[in-house]
């Protein structure tokens, strides 16, 4: 019964944070940082409960004002100063292996890149801490994920409705133009950003809570920020559930092959993920939803229309 | 104490500029790929990494002598740009661009997968120590000294091949205006498949003298990838000379940063200031 809550868990938080990565990649600001924010909430919440014994609700706080900070000393000039497309991509790369390489050089604090334990509240038998965020069983996780996620998709919606989110595709077709008529292009960007480093940081806060450990290469730096952005292409950028789909897709495919051959052929799954990442963004530049939903519409026009 | 306080900091100064001239080797390839075709490569470090495995391999493992085994590994990844190019930047050439430097991120995670899937994880290494060199009381790697050597002569051969030959004409016009160069007769498809060629080759030119320096594992592009995009992008992409002046300039911050602190340390003071220099001059050093 653990494994698939496991999996479940899994599906839904990264669901989560590939959602909040979209809110910005899909509106035409894909960032390679997000690792950043990611790691930030990981680290200042298990650092604050390891040497203050600060809980993670208040380290949380701290965390959100400290992802924001770092998302309006990043964006703003990024905004300001028009770096958009491959320069938007490679300052955000810079920084997300920033926060992965001062992780990695605090290594008197936070142990470098054995990566640290959260110091375990669950003694004497209590199999839960809601003030520690810890628990034994996996029932609290799901439920906590699953409001996360729904939280995501709720956002998405707002924003979707939004004059911002107009804004925003304007700007992203063409940004002079926006501007010309009147939208505040650093301030539109601006705010989406900090949205969605906010939602990321939470996710960050979550994951490293719920796996009891942070590490500087699973949490933040380019390979998790690359992550986020694949498995967002392969759900789906443009649609409310595409990045939900692309986390449950990647996290199958790595199970469904490790049950098939075991351990034999480590990074199989990957080795074939990589494959269909560059097959899908050549041919199904959508996803796998996005091609999904567009066939079932096509279909559907075809039986509307009299032979 | 003083005094060899002053002697070790002028050893990483120079450290540095050793550090430099392989950083600039690096960036050569990549540099000269986005001149070109406009795409930035972010899986450039997995080419180099493949480059490696093959100097390893037909050298440890085939007994190959080290300077055909290098030769054989630069021809290997100059065919691996070429496929790159005609079989996964061709197709996406003119969508948006930035789905372009996606499609490299997926071969990026295919490249280090499938060298996990095929090397295994270990670290290799070439057991190859070039002995060090000593000059009064400091001490430098051979290794890195002959590193420098052939970035520079990397860069001056490609700058004489840019600006001298035939092809080499063909490319930089090219590069400054992709719409006209068809109307003179020039087939940008095959110019773009000689520059990815081109690229690949430096990139198999600089896995031969990582491979002296580094332990080969599947995860190493990620090590010195970001640097050299980093490199490219603070030189402005596509400036040769911008990339080139860039890579002293980080390779200093690295190695005096990591004199003084821990080297990591050095690593983020070169990307704050990478950071920082994008925002007071987003083209590049030398940008317009």
């Amino acid at each position: 019964m653990n494994y698939p809550l496991h999996l479940a868990i899994l599906v839904l938080l990264w669901g989560y944070i590939y959602t909040s990565w979209s809110l910005m990649g899909r509106l035409g600001l894909v960032s390679f940082g997000h690792g950043a924010f990611m790691g930030i909430g990981a680290y200042t919440v298990v650092m604050l409960w390891n040497h203050f014994g600060l809980s993670p609700w208040l380290g949380a706080i701290a965390a959100f004002v400290f992802s924001a900070v770092v998302a309006i000393v990043i964006g703003w000039p990024c905004f300001r100063f028009r770096i958009v497309g491959h320069y938007f991509a490679l300052v955000t790369l810079a920084l997300s292996e920033v926060t992965r390489l001062i992780f990695i050089a605090a290594r008197d604090h936070t142990g470098g890149s054995l990566g640290a334990t959260p110091n375990g509240a669950l003694v004497d038998g209590t199999s839960a801490s809601l003030w520690a965020l810890q628990f034994s069983s996996k029932l609290p996780w799901l439920l906590i994920v699953t409001a996360l996620w729904l939280f995501g998709l709720w956002v998405w919606r707002q924003v979707d409705r939004s004059m911002g989110r107009l804004a925003l595709q304007a700007i992203s077709e063409e940004e002079e133009a926006a501007a010309s008529i009147g939208i505040h292009v650093t301030r539109a960007k601006l705010r989406i950003t900090i949205i969605s480093a906010l939602m990321t940081c939470a996710g960050g806060i979550l994951y490293a809570q719920y796996q009891l450990y942070v590490n500087p290469d699973t949490v933040s730096g380019i390979a998790i920020s690359l992550q986020m952005v694949f498995g967002v292409i392969a759900g789906g950028m443009f649609v409310m559930l595409g990045p939900t789909v692309g986390a449950a897709f990647t996290l199958l495919l790595a199970e469904g092959l490790r049950l098939a051959f075991g351990n034999r052929y480590p990074a199989l799954d990957a080795t074939i993920y990589g494959v269909m990442l560059v097959l899908f963004i050549i041919y199904m530049p959508k996803g796998i939803l996005g091609a999904a939903l567009e066939g079932w519409k096509a279909a559907r026009r075809r039986k509307a229309a009299p032979a | 104490m003083s005094e060899i306080f002053d002697i070790y900091l002028l050893e990483a100064v120079l450290n540095g500029l050793l550090l430099g001239g392989l950083l600039a080797l690096l960036s050569l390839g990549l540099n000269l790929v986005f001149g070109v075709i406009d795409v930035v490569w972010i899986c450039y470090a997995e080419l180099i990494m493949c480059g490696m495995y093959a100097v390893y391999y037909l050298y440890v493992q085939y007994h190959w002598p080290l300077v055909l085994a290098m030769l054989a590994a630069i021809a290997l990844v100059a065919l691996l740009g070429w496929i790159l190019h005609q079989f996964v930047i061709r197709p996406v050439l003119n969508a948006e661009p930035i789905n372009q430097l996606l499609v490299t991120g997926g071969v990026l995670f295919f490249l280090q997968a499938a060298a996990t899937l095929v090397f295994g994880i270990e670290f290799k290494n070439l057991g190859v120590t070039l002995p060090s060199v000593r000059l009064g009381e400091m001490s430098f790697s051979a290794a890195r000294l002959v590193a420098f050597g052939a970035a520079l002569g990397g860069v001056v051969g490609l700058w004489l091949f840019l600006s001298r030959s035939y092809l080499g004409t063909a490319i930089r016009a090219i590069s400054q205006d992709r719409a006209i160069m068809p109307l003179m007769g020039v087939d940008p498809g095959r110019i773009f498949a000689l520059t990815s060629a081109l690229g690949g080759g430096l990139a198999g030119l600089a896995s031969c003298l990582l491979v002296l320096q580094y332990d080969i594992h599947p995860s190493i592009g990620l090590s010195f990838g970001p640097i050299t995009f980093l490199i490219c992008v603070l030189g402005g992409l596509g400036n040769m000379l911008g990339g080139f002046i860039a890579a002293f300039i980080f390779a200093q911050f690295i190695a005096v940063g990591g004199f003084f602190f821990a080297v990591e340390w050095g690593y983020v003071i070169a990307f704050i200031f990478f950071i920082a220099m994008m925002f007071w001059r987003p083209r590049g050093i030398l940008g317009k």
